[in-house]
């Protein structure tokens, strides 16, 4: 049995549980532990300029991988600076352990130097967490807290460790747990035959399919068999925000992200829907417009690793409680017995529908101005990276612009804040994409806005070298904001411009990066060109069009399909 | 509509926390609560008093069965049980004809007087909350209440039914 202080256990711990990164920031809390890792080379630790974006990093990391993201950080104000971070996580469930340093177990509740308590302040935004009271205790909670960061439906964990119970002076014997099974934790992974039994029939049964994909089925590593059953089924298929890349967005039965800004085609053949199939995803407020009136026509189906989203907004007809691709094997076992060569005849009168509204062409936009619009940058960036980047993103017009011009084939290429919707999460989330992927094209698209919110990993870019590309598109404005204050707000811009802008080329370059001003739309091409051919962190500063707006959008109080498709049309 | 819910959880720290955070987080109600860790000392069993109709009430239970320290979570009134609460209460008595009253309520109710001094009572009384409730309305007649306090409901299903591990 190995001897070690509680600071070398959670080193060890998290070896043990095989992380490779762990992004953090040191202080007095943790200095036991700092030291541990100093002496060690298999946890790689990424020193950050600010613990949110620590835990964004985390994020992004565990986004592109599936793993779980790691974090270390202080107590008191480097716990704190996670919450935002854990909070985004948590609304996307995205897998996290967040190891924070607490004063010793004798002073907390003191009010001590740098304490919170953290177990308190996360809680509702964490899955679980752990007060570690002994040392021989760490490498049991760190187990867990990865066990359970990564099973069922996955979240981020808080392990708050006091500074006592990791003090190099004393030795204490080190055991790995061989199992980490918990009487109170079982997720349910398989469905209910009897609801895969009854979901088949529906779907056999109809005239009018639409399946409606989430992040769950990222989450649960299902694209292959989501391609499958909509292949078998003929059926189109929409994705939420999160969900984008679980099915092929190039693929010809794709008929774009649904929901406030989806496509026309997307929310029309949701609300003419005679059967739904919704695959991890969770009818969000986002999606559903109003609930009164979503989806008149349809059986719901709804698949959900968990049981608190099914039937939570919308009452679903036949809820089943499981792992995506646990579920869809099963269903597609149960389909294999059944003959589907009449199937595209069967649907034909509904791609004649959805056709109709594609060719629409809710997506094409203004080309006739010299100034650049949003929605042709992201298109230049797809044709600049063969679409085959992975694309983190801020929050706001910029990120559903990237939402809906740029065609994702594969999942976790789409890297954002969908839930919670934190401005800042695009530049750290790319770096940790980048550390995930060293070898990969990493992009952020991001606004002048959120980008200022995590400005300062510039600097940790440079010193580790991250090659992330930053694609700005700069409006001088809070976009998203500016467009609800159009729209509703008689055109009233409070607050929503910042005329004292940074120069973001100088800003850029003051980091030791590389930074491109685009000004006319001549010149965006050959920057793009220039960007992907520079080694290292570019700062692309792309001057937008100021008054674009995002289109389409659902109009409020509306159903699904309630739609303004610019500036003057509504459906 | 008032409910009773029962969850059986494990007796760790936090874990209380968690599921009155459940309740705050996500706008329910908590009437009352009780609780307790049962015969097996490592689990605790948690009663509450909510109101809702039958979606929130599948909410709380789903929210709540979702923590991690939460084994088991059921809705006692959707089916036969037993509930009880008890109340300690203090009643001032000035005059022989209340002290006598309240002594009298007190047989009627099969409540048990368990401290007295010369113009005081302090009495126990369980039953259901109505009975406390009713208990409580006759004590304010007869005397003046110095003090009470309740300890929230807890109940069991009846027959079979049970909440183990």
């Amino acid at each position: 049995m190995k001897m070690m202080s509680g600071a070398a256990m959670v080193v060890e711990a998290l070896k043990d549980v095989g992380v490779t990164h762990l992004f953090g920031y040191p202080g007095g809390a943790v200095l036991d532990i700092y030291d541990a890792l100093y002496a060690q080379e298999d946890v790689e630790h990424v020193l950050v300029r600010h613990e949110q974006a620590a835990a964004h990093m985390a994020d992004g990391y565990a986004r592109a991988t599936g793993k779980t993201g790691a974090v270390l950080v202080t107590s008191g104000p480097g716990a704190t600076n996670t919450i935002t971070g854990i909070a985004t996580a948590f609304m996307d469930s995205i897998p996290m352990v967040v190891l924070s340093g607490q004063v010793p177990s004798m002073h907390i509740g003191e009010d001590a130097f740098q304490e919170c308590d953290m177990v308190g302040v996360s809680r509702p935004v964490v899955k679980h967490s752990f007060l570690v009271k002994k040392p021989e205790d760490i490498p049991m909670a760190i187990a867990k807290a990865f066990y359970i960061a990564n099973t069922g439906r996955p979240g981020p964990v808080v392990v708050d460790l006091p500074k006592d119970i990791v003090n190099v002076q004393n030795e204490h014997p080190y055991v790995f747990p061989s199992d980490v099974t918990m009487r109170s934790y079982n997720p349910t992974l398989k469905g209910h035959s009897k609801q895969i039994k009854k979901a088949v029939n529906l779907m056999k049964e109809a005239q009018r399919p639409v399946l409606y994909v989430g992040g769950g089925a990222i989450a649960a590593e299902a694209a292959p068999y989501v391609t499958q059953l909509a292949e078998l089924l003929h059926a189109p298929v929409c994705s939420t925000l999160m969900g984008l890349g679980a099915f092929s967005s190039v693929h010809p039965q794709f008929i774009g992200m649904l929901g406030m800004h989806g496509t026309l085609e997307a929310n029309k053949a949701m609300h003419n829907a005679d059967c739904i199939v919704a695959l991890g995803a969770r009818f969000d407020d986002r999606v559903t417009n109003n609930v009164d009136k979503f989806c008149p026509h349809a059986n719901i189906i709804h698949v959900d690793i968990d049981p608190a989203s099914i039937s939570k907004i919308v009452n679903a007809h036949v809820p089943v409680v499981g792992s995506v691709d646990k579920v869809l094997l099963q269903m597609l076992t149960l389909l294999a017995d059944i003959d589907f060569s009449g199937q595209e005849e069967k649907l034909a009168d509904w791609w004649v529908q959805v056709n109709e509204w594609r060719d629409k062409k809710c997506l094409d936009y203004d080309q006739s101005t010299q100034t650049i619009k949003p929605q042709k940058v992201i298109e230049s960036l797809y044709e600049h990276t063969n679409g085959d980047a992975y694309v983190s993103s801020d929050v706001g017009q910029h990120q559903m612009f990237a939402a809906l011009y740029y065609p994702f084939a594969k999942p976790r290429r789409w890297i954002n804040s969908g839930g919670l919707g934190t401005m800042g999460f695009g530049l750290p989330a790319a770096m940790g994409v980048q550390f995930a992927h060293p070898d990969a094209v990493s992009v952020v698209v991001t606004g002048d806005g959120s980008i200022q919110m995590n400005i300062q990993e510039l600097s940790t870019c440079l010193q580790y070298g991250l090659p992330v590309k930053i694609i700005s598109l700069n409006n001088r404005a809070l976009g998203m904001v500016r467009q609800w204050q159009d729209m509703n707000y008689k055109g009233r811009h409070s607050h929503s411009y910042m005329d004292s802008m940074p120069d973001f080329v100088a800003l850029a370059e003051a980091y030791g990066h590389t930074g491109i001003k685009v000004d006319t739309l001549d010149e965006l091409d050959g920057a793009m060109q220039k960007c992907f051919a520079t080694k290292g962190l570019v700062f692309m500063d792309i001057a937008v069009d100021q008054n674009e707006h995002v289109y389409p959008m659902q109009i409020k109080y509306g159903a699904m399909d309630d739609m303004r498709l610019s500036k003057t049309e509504r459906t | 509509m008032r409910r009773i819910i029962s969850v059986l959880m494990e007796n760790a720290p936090g874990a209380l926390s968690r599921i009155v955070g459940v309740f705050s987080q996500r706008g329910f109600n908590v009437d009352s609560l009780c609780v307790a860790p049962t015969d097996d000392e490592s689990l605790s069993r948690l009663t509450i008093i909510t109101q809702g109709n039958d979606k929130v009430i599948e909410q709380i239970t789903k929210q709540v069965n979702k923590l991690i320290d939460v084994l088991k979570v059921t809705e006692l009134t959707e089916g036969p049980h037993i509930e009880r609460e008890l109340m300690l209460i203090k009643v001032a008595t000035r005059t022989e004809l209340s002290r006598s009253e309240v002594k009298r309520n007190v047989d009627i109710f099969r409540a048990r007087i368990l401290d007295v001094t010369a113009t005081n009572y302090t009495i126990e009384i369980t039953g259901t909350s109505d009975k406390l409730d009713a208990f409580s309305d006759v004590m304010s007649q007869s005397a003046d209440i110095t003090e009470s306090a309740r300890t929230g409901v807890c109940g069991l299903a009846r027959g079979e039914r049970a909440l183990r591990p």
